[in-house]
Formats: C-alpha cells, structure tokens, sequence
C-alpha cells in the first residue's frame, strides 16, 4: 500500500472526532451533547473490512467488503456494505450498476442454505443432509461409470473415457477451485467437461 | 487481452466491433474515456444497434449481424489498396513472404479439398513451401505470386466497398470513413485498439471474425505495442482463469491438449507437439511441450507417474471426438446417451440454444447435480411455471440434487481478469446456513468416490485412487495449497550438471519461473503459465502496490500476470529491427545491444538478438500468421460465410448455407428457419444492469430493469402495426416468446443486397426463479450450431416473426 492515510482511516477518524473536539472549539458546548445524540453514528465503524474483486464480469473490479465480526478471528461475520476498493487500479474505487448492488447478490432471498434433492416424478425438492447428498452422488457416480467407462476401444487400445456423465465448471469460481475441479474431473475419465468460456 | 483494461489509456483509436464496453463492462470503459480525454483518442463503434457504446463514439456505423468478416477483410483491403500498412513489421513480424504449396487454392467460398459428406477440409495443402534445408521458403520481395501476401491481395479482391455495402447493410460512406480512421494507425507512430466480446464469438464463424480483426491489426503493426492488441472483454469474473486451466473437455491446463485415440502413447502424443522451428534461428517456445507436460503429469499423479510407466500417460482419458463440448453434450442426453450432468455455477437451461431441446435433455438423465450459490432454472427444470416452464413433473424422472455453495464474499483465492492478472482475493463473510465451498464439495465428492472404489472395486480405479492428495486437512484443502500446486514444486533435487556440489532446485521448493520445469519427473507444475504466481516469496497474486513508473499502465507490482508477469504479450514487436521502439513515447523494451529490458517483462529471451529472432515465440515461424495453414477448420483465410439463418442468400458464394464446415447434427438443420418463413433478422444481448440470469436474484437490479422486452424500428413497428410498450409475440423454427415491444430510434432498418433488413434486438436476463418478473430469453428461440472451431452457439444472428398480440394477464 502507497497511501498512508486511505480514504476511510479518514473518514473515520474525522467521523469520530466531529461530535467532541470540533464543535467543542467553536464554543457550542451547550448543544453538544443534544446535538451529538443526533448524530447516527458512522455505519462503518467497527466494521471488518476485507479486500475481494466484484464477481460480475472480467473487468475485475477492486472491492472491499464491511462485516459486523471479523471472520479471521473466527467470528461469525456478515457483511453490511461493500464499495469500489480507491486503491485498485483498474476502477479506481468505481462500480458499475451490478457491482454497486452486490450486497443485494450476498444477501439474496434465493441463496441456497441446504442441500436437497428432488425424487423422480416429484414436484418439490426436499432438504437432506450433505452425507446423504454426497454418498447419493458418490453412488450414482461410481454406478454410471462401472458401467459405462471405456476402458480400451475398438482396436485394443486404452483409452480410459468416460462420457456417460458429464460435468460443467463454474467461471466465477477461483482458480483453487478450478485446480481441484478439474483433477477430480479428470482423474475419473470424464471427457464431457466444460464452462462458461463457451457460451 | 494480449494487453490489459489499464494499458487502454495508451491508444489513439478504440474500435468496438463484436462488443459493447459501455454497456456489459463499463468500468473498464473508463480508459476508453481516459484515453479519449487526455491524448485525444477516437472511438470508433461498428454494431447492428445503436448502443450505448455507439452513443459516446466519435463515429458509430451500422453492420448487419454475421457479417463482420465481410466488414475486416473489406478494410484490410483497403489499408493495402491505400498503401496503409507498416511494412516493416509486415515483412519481419508476419508470415507475408512465406510461400505457400502450389496445391492451394480458393473459389466460389470454399478452399481446395473441401468434401460436402463430411462437412470438411483435407487441409494437406494449406501449407507453406518447404525447402531443402527444412525451413520454409520465402520471397522478401514479396514479389512471388505464392507468397502469403499476393495470396491474401488475391482473396480479399472480391470485398469492395459496393460489395461491403451490399452485404453488410453499412452505408458506403461511412463504411469509407472507418476505414479511413483505421488506416491512420498504420503509422508506427499510432495504436489502435480493438475491444470485442460475444458480439464476434457467438457466431458459426466466430474464430474467423476474431482473425479478420487480428490480421488487419498485424497489418497497421498494432500488436505487441502500447495502446494496441486484440483485446477479448471476457464476461465472467474467472472465464480466464478456467479456460488458463483448461476445464474444456479436450483441455490440459496452460493450453495443451489431452490426447485422442490415435496417441496411443506418450511419444507418439509428443509427435505432433513441441514443434521444430519453420524459420533459422527462431525460439518456437512449444518445443519445451514436454516438460509442462510431464510435470502436469506429476502434479497429478505424483509417485504414481514415473519413467517407467510412461508418467502416467494411461491415466489420461483419450478422446474419439475433437471434444465433448455443451452442444454435443446436449445431444448426446438428448439421444438418451447420458446418465448424469453436474451443473457447477451454471444454469444451461438459459445458457445454451433451443431450449425446448435442453429440457427434452435433461428429461432424460437419470441424475443432475447442481452447485449454485443461488436458485437456478436449470435445478428446477422439471417444475412447472406456466407458460414459463410448461412442463409436467410427474413425467420427469430425473432425480435432481441441488448443493448449495457460498459465493465471493465468502471464499478465498485467485481470479483472472481479461488483461490476464491473477489477483487473489479473501473471505469476508460467513456462509449462510450450510452453505460450502466448492473446493469442500469437490474434496468430498473425490474422497467418497475414491472410498467406493476402495471398498468394491471395479473399473480402474488407479487414476481416482492415485491422484495426488497432499493436503494438510484432506477433507477441506486450503485456497494457497492449491494455488502452490498450480504454481509447481520441485519433486526431487536436482543438481547443476556443471557443478554437482551445487543445488539447481531443492526438493520441497516452489518453482520460481517455468523455465526451470523439466521433463524427467522432477518438478510438478499444475499450469505451468502460472508458474511463478506462489514463491518461495509468497503469494504474488496478493500484492497490493499500485505503484505505475512512468504511468505506462502496466503496474507491474500489481498482483501476478501470466505469463512470468508479463502485462503485454508479443512485446518484443514494439520495439523494430534493431531493437528499438517504433514510438519512443511507447516505448515497452528495448534492446542495448546485449539484452533487452524497460517497462514490462520481456516476451522473448533476454539475450535474443533482434535482427534474427522473431517476436512471436509461440510460433515456430517466430512470426505471426496472416495465412493460418491448416490450423482452423474453415481456412487458412476468414471468408465471408452467412449465419445458418440469414435475411439473404451469401452474395459471394449463393450456394453455402452457413459456415460450411460447421458441425451440424442430424434433426437441427430441418429446425433451421428460412427467410420466407422468418423474415426478420434477431440478435441477443445485455443490459447494463443485468448480469446473465444472476442479477434476477437481486431486488435492486430487478427494480432497475424489470421486465422483459424486445427492441425494433420505427419502421418495423410501423409496418407490423406495433405499438410502443405494447404486446408481441416473437417466434423461431424452434419456439415462441412473449414480450413487451421498445419501438426505437437506435435499431434502423438496413438495406442488404438490395432489400431492407429489420433487425429485432432480444435481451437475456429472464427466466422463472429470482426477484424479478418472469420472462423468457433468446435461448427459447436461437439455433442448435456452434462455432466450427470451437462451437460457441450461433446467438448473434438468427431469424424470427414478430406480431402483435393482445395484453397478456
């Protein structure tokens, strides 16, 4: 970091000091105190804030991220706000209609909370514990791919392709993610494999 | 990007072709005004719609869709007619003198060797002169009627103005002044930048559209230069990252390939890769194929993948096809072929073409798994919602499992952005409810399925059961143990053969650059282009100091960018002959007679002299291609091809429908429209508050734009008896939709060879689930064909009907 002093070190301390010192020193102190309880305070004080990038487009915009509690100290955090990182170089602290509303992505009323499956026929997914999904998943894998993985083709040679079940990655995932993705995916032979680079 | 979102601040003309800056990437667009404001530049904008890139442009042009080739070719031949072409680099850093094999040849739209049963090319012939001496012969003269260049003058003849005009719908006058525009950058002494995105892509000849503009930019000398290069405006936040890392079906990641059938092993595979130089002297990088590959290899498989056993080779799958990609993909569960589909932060059922086909598809699976921070239409494709989702769930047997991950706010690691920076990022929030990580999922899924085979056996098991799983907690691998991986380890010591007192690498050591992989089993690289993004100095995609010398744009402290850091790839061609740049002011690295050095990290040796060394490295010619030999199915040269559903008939070439290569599978070409039936010509697109079928999860962004439309003309309004705001029906071959109409000024009718085109512009964002209105997209109408090279979807051009209906409840 180049800045010594950044924008919101700034803002917060002015913040802190505007009720007190400032309005003491220019000899108001009778509304003082009935001025400063009607002061909302800052809303990013004592915040947690955390550097990310927007998750929309490519652009890849600088963002940092405002929580009630620090998730680094194990606290359980949710963010309150999020604005255009100033220090980024590529947006210069702005965003665009989608970045400005990301909050409203985080806190969506159609987030997923809990795994669930809908049965064959039926018309409502019911809530089920993540053992049961993944040993679901795990099984209906292992099954599909004992019976229909190639092992060698026509002409004897091995191949070991799987092409019954297919897989399509994630392009707003991380790299990491992507890592071990694709050596789950590949080290079971699947061949049907692909992402949002081609649409 | 060869170049990056900051560097555009450095260019003398923007043109966005194939894109819509100001709309789907707007903060990017900021350096297109930046470079507007503080040193004059232009911006140019060629679209069907007048859009709001178009609304702050110094000269807007109109263009039918899928005609963007026609457009390029129509203006390189213009810039050779106008002598507007920088020699120099035409004649030192492209393929122009190259001969090229007397079998070639060219007319009527098609190329020698094209065979109608197969839809394809013997591509033999589309090949340079070989010499005696193995390299491939040339004419500096550029004077041999088999050069590249006579070849290329000979192909683009047939693109005159008139005929530009007649094809594509832009009035010759203003068609002449872009042209004019564009060819002042021909100056070593001008940049010109070009901006694109699905515009160009999403079209049977999408590859072909991007050569057209890579050609005439290597034509001015517009690559490898400051404020110049191809620039892809990638739409996802990580599409980069994912594609760097290969997760296509025919990919390892840093772009090499997995083997098909006939590499029935290892060196065979290696026979068609790590290619000898073409030219004396030339670096052709490929050549060093197999110690990415092997220590891909390693990465995976670890102890499991030695000499002996031809480092794993085996464990590899082959392919039988050129890839299983979403659109064979669909068509084989289309045909019942598959059993199941995971869907990873994806919703193919908006995503992909012919809807009413991907729900017959998912129909038939016997399982589908969703991992999704929100709701998605494609986990609840078997729900009924109406006219919106008209399905019966007791008929769909699919058993659906639905997981829910956590989002951005709550996962730590590295995305890419388009200009290539790999810039990490951390957590600031806690999941909601049980939400996990992708990378726990993926763990559990690896380790239970590992389990199975462990408990049961059954058909081999060896790769799942060998793959490497060196994590600290198995269960739940950290962000920065994966990006390690990536990054590459040394496996074993190795030590200086000069020297043996001395340590080349030490065990247990990240490797710094990818230089140092080998191919003897003693270095693991998960992707070898990151190499050097995690160190023995730490996290490089974690560094924070925007420090910019000479305000280049480059911010070469700024996170990490592949590769080795590199901001502008090919920019050793800024710089001329002797070494020098063409434009002091945009001076990248130059040469002081013994290395080369200056603001970004140089694409080419150090040590590489620069009268005899070629800047594109990758290339075995050292130079870049405007002859592409056989390495695109649809030719050597971009041609002028129609969408598969056009307004008219290829003027050129009446008798090709569509790309004539293009895959096209048994019952999609009788549900492609034709012109009588489906008069009016359709294109889809973004809105700027919109992202995908995300943002319909938003209330703020559902506020903002909330309810389906479709845009026309004036006069197509006026000729259908449609009234602004109100009702239309809109139908294709394929399906039908209903939307409210925008009678606008900014769509115009065209005149294509003689007859008027009206084009109906179709937003994406609507579906069944979410905050916002139900709607429907572009998907439930556009057609089942994709790319010829690559097989991205046709969605940019496609033909309907419009008619008014009465309100709609």
């Amino acid at each position: 970091m180049n800045m010594e002093l950044s924008r919101r070190a700034f803002m917060r301390g002015a913040g802190a000091g505007l009720a007190g010192t400032a309005m003491g020193a220019l000899g108001f102190g009778d509304i003082e105190a009935a001025h400063a309880s009607s002061i909302r305070a800052y809303k990013l004080l004592g915040t947690t804030e955390t550097r990310n990038t927007c998750t929309y487009c490519s652009v890849a915009c600088g963002i940092i991220t405002y929580a009630k509690g620090d998730l680094a100290k194990g606290e359980k955090a949710t963010i309150i706000h999020i604005e255009g990182d100033v220090d980024h170089p590529t947006n210069r602290g702005t965003l665009c209609p989608k970045g400005a509303a990301l909050l409203d992505y985080v806190h969506s009323e159609t987030r997923l909370t809990q795994p669930k499956v809908r049965k064959p026929g039926s018309d409502r997914f019911e809530t089920v514990s993540w053992d049961y999904a993944l040993d679901r998943i795990a099984r209906l894998m292992k099954d599909d791919r004992d019976r229909n993985l190639v092992e060698k083709n026509n002409d004897g040679v091995t191949v070991n392709r799987w092409t019954t079940t297919g897989f399509l990655a994630a392009s707003a995932t991380t790299n990491e993610t992507a890592w071990l993705t694709y050596k789950v995916v590949r080290s079971a032979g699947m061949v049907v494999f692909d992402n949002q680079a081609r649409v | 990007m060869t170049n990056s979102w900051t560097d555009i601040r450095n260019t003398d003309l923007v043109v966005i072709m194939g894109g819509n800056a100001a709309e789907a990437h707007p903060c990017g667009f900021k350096w297109v005004t930046e470079a507007k404001a503080n040193r004059g530049a232009k911006l140019i904008v060629v679209d069907p719609r007048f859009t709001r890139s178009a609304a702050v442009a110094d000269f807007y042009a109109p263009v039918r869709q899928g005609t963007d080739i026609a457009f390029l070719l129509g203006v390189i031949r213009h810039c050779i007619e106008t002598d507007k072409v920088q020699w120099e680099y035409v004649k030192n850093f492209t393929n122009a003198s190259y001969l090229v094999k007397d079998g070639f040849a060219y007319s009527d739209g098609l190329f020698v060797g094209y065979d109608e049963q197969k839809r394809d090319y013997n591509r033999t012939d589309w090949e340079y002169k070989i010499g005696a001496d193995g390299f491939v012969e040339t004419d500096p003269t550029l004077q041999d009627p088999r050069c590249v260049w006579n070849l290329l003058k000979e192909h683009i003849a047939v693109y005159t103005p008139e005929m530009v005009e007649r094809i594509c719908g832009t009035p010759k006058a203003k068609y002449l002044k872009v042209c004019e525009m564009i060819a002042e950058t021909s100056s070593p002494q001008k940049a010109m930048t070009s901006m694109y995105a699905l515009g160009w892509t999403q079209h049977s000849k999408g590859s072909q559209n991007i050569r057209g503009m890579a050609m005439l930019q290597l034509i001015l000398g517009n690559i490898g230069i400051r404020g110049g290069g191809m620039n892809a405006l990638r739409g996802h936040s990580n599409i980069q990252g994912l594609t760097d890392i290969g997760l296509m079906s025919n990919l390892i990641p840093g772009y090499m390939t997995l083997p098909v059938e006939r590499e029935v092993d290892r060196s065979t595979y290696m026979s068609t890769r790590g290619f000898k130089p073409l030219r004396p002297n030339q670096t052709s990088f490929w050549q060093n194929y197999g110690k990415f590959f092997v220590s891909f290899q390693k990465a995976m498989w670890g102890p499991a993948a030695t000499k002996e056993n031809d480092f794993a080779y085996q464990y590899l799958p082959k392919l039988d096809v050129p890839a299983y990609d979403v659109l064979r993909a669909f068509e084989l569960m289309h045909q019942g072929k598959m059993t199941g589909y995971f869907c990873q932060g994806f919703n193919p059922l908006l995503a992909f073409p012919n809807r009413a086909k991907l729900t017959a598809a998912l129909a038939k699976l016997k399982f589908l798994v969703t991992m999704d921070p929100l709701e998605t239409e494609t986990a609840r494709f078997w729900e009924n919602h109406g006219e919106h989702n008209e399905v019966d769930p007791t008929a769909i047997q699919t058993e659906v499992i639905q997981l829910p991950t956590t989002c951005f706010a709550e996962d730590e690691g590295a995305v890419v952005n388009s200009g290539r920076w790999l810039q990490w990022h951390w957590p600031g929030a806690t999941p909601p409810g049980e939400a996990k990580t992708d990378v726990w999922i993926m763990a559990q899924i690896h380790l239970r399925l590992k389990a199975l085979y462990a408990k049961e056996g059954g058909k081999f098991p060896d790769a799942i059961r060998d793959l490497t799983w060196n994590y600290k907690d198995r269960e739940d691998p950290h962000p920065a143990e994966l990006a390690k991986e990536l990054n590459g380890y040394v496996v074993e010591t190795v030590a200086d053969p000069s020297d043996p007192a001395k340590v080349l690498l030490e065990k247990g050591k990240q490797v710094a650059a990818f230089a140092l992989l080998r191919d003897d089993g003693t270095t693991a690289a998960g992707c070898w282009i990151y190499t050097g993004c995690f160190t023995e100095a730490g996290n490089m995609m974690a560094r924070r100091d925007n420090s910019d010398p000479d305000a280049t744009g480059a911010y070469p402290k700024w996170t990490f960018s592949w590769p080795a850091n590199r901001r502008i790839l090919y920019n050793r061609a800024s710089a001329d002959m002797n070494g020098k740049a063409w434009d002091p002011t945009r001076k990248l690295i130059e040469w002081d007679g013994s290395r080369w050095s200056g603001y970004d990290v140089p694409d080419i040796a150090p040590t590489a002299k620069p009268d005899q060394v070629g800047p594109f490295i990758m290339n075995p010619e050292g130079t870049s291609r405007l002859f592409s030999r056989g390495m695109m199915r649809d030719g050597p040269f971009p041609v002028h091809y129609e969408p598969f559903e056009a307004p008219i008939a290829n003027v050129i070439a009446p008798r090709i429908r569509g790309n004539p290569v293009a895959r096209v599978f048994r019952g999609d070409m009788e549900q492609f429209g034709e012109a009588r039936e489906f008069p009016y010509a359709a294109t889809s697109y973004r809105l700027t508050e919109h992202f995908h079928y995300w943002t319909k999860n938003n209330h703020i962004n559902s506020v903002l734009q909330p309810e389906f439309f479709v845009e026309i003309s004036e006069e197509l309004a006026k000729e259908k008896g449609i009234r602004p705001g109100g009702w239309v029906r809109v139908w294709s071959k394929r399906g039908s939709i209903k939307a409210k109409a925008v009678v606008t000024k900014r769509i115009r009718p065209l005149i294509c060879d003689g007859k008027p085109v009206h084009i109906v512009g179709i937003p994406l964002h609507w579906g069944f689930i979410g905050a916002a209105k139900k709607g429907f997209g572009p998907n439930s109408l556009t057609p089942y064909v994709g790319d010829a090279n690559i097989e991205t979807p046709e969605y940019k051009a496609f033909l309907v009907d419009i008619e008014p209906i009465s309100g709609v409840a």
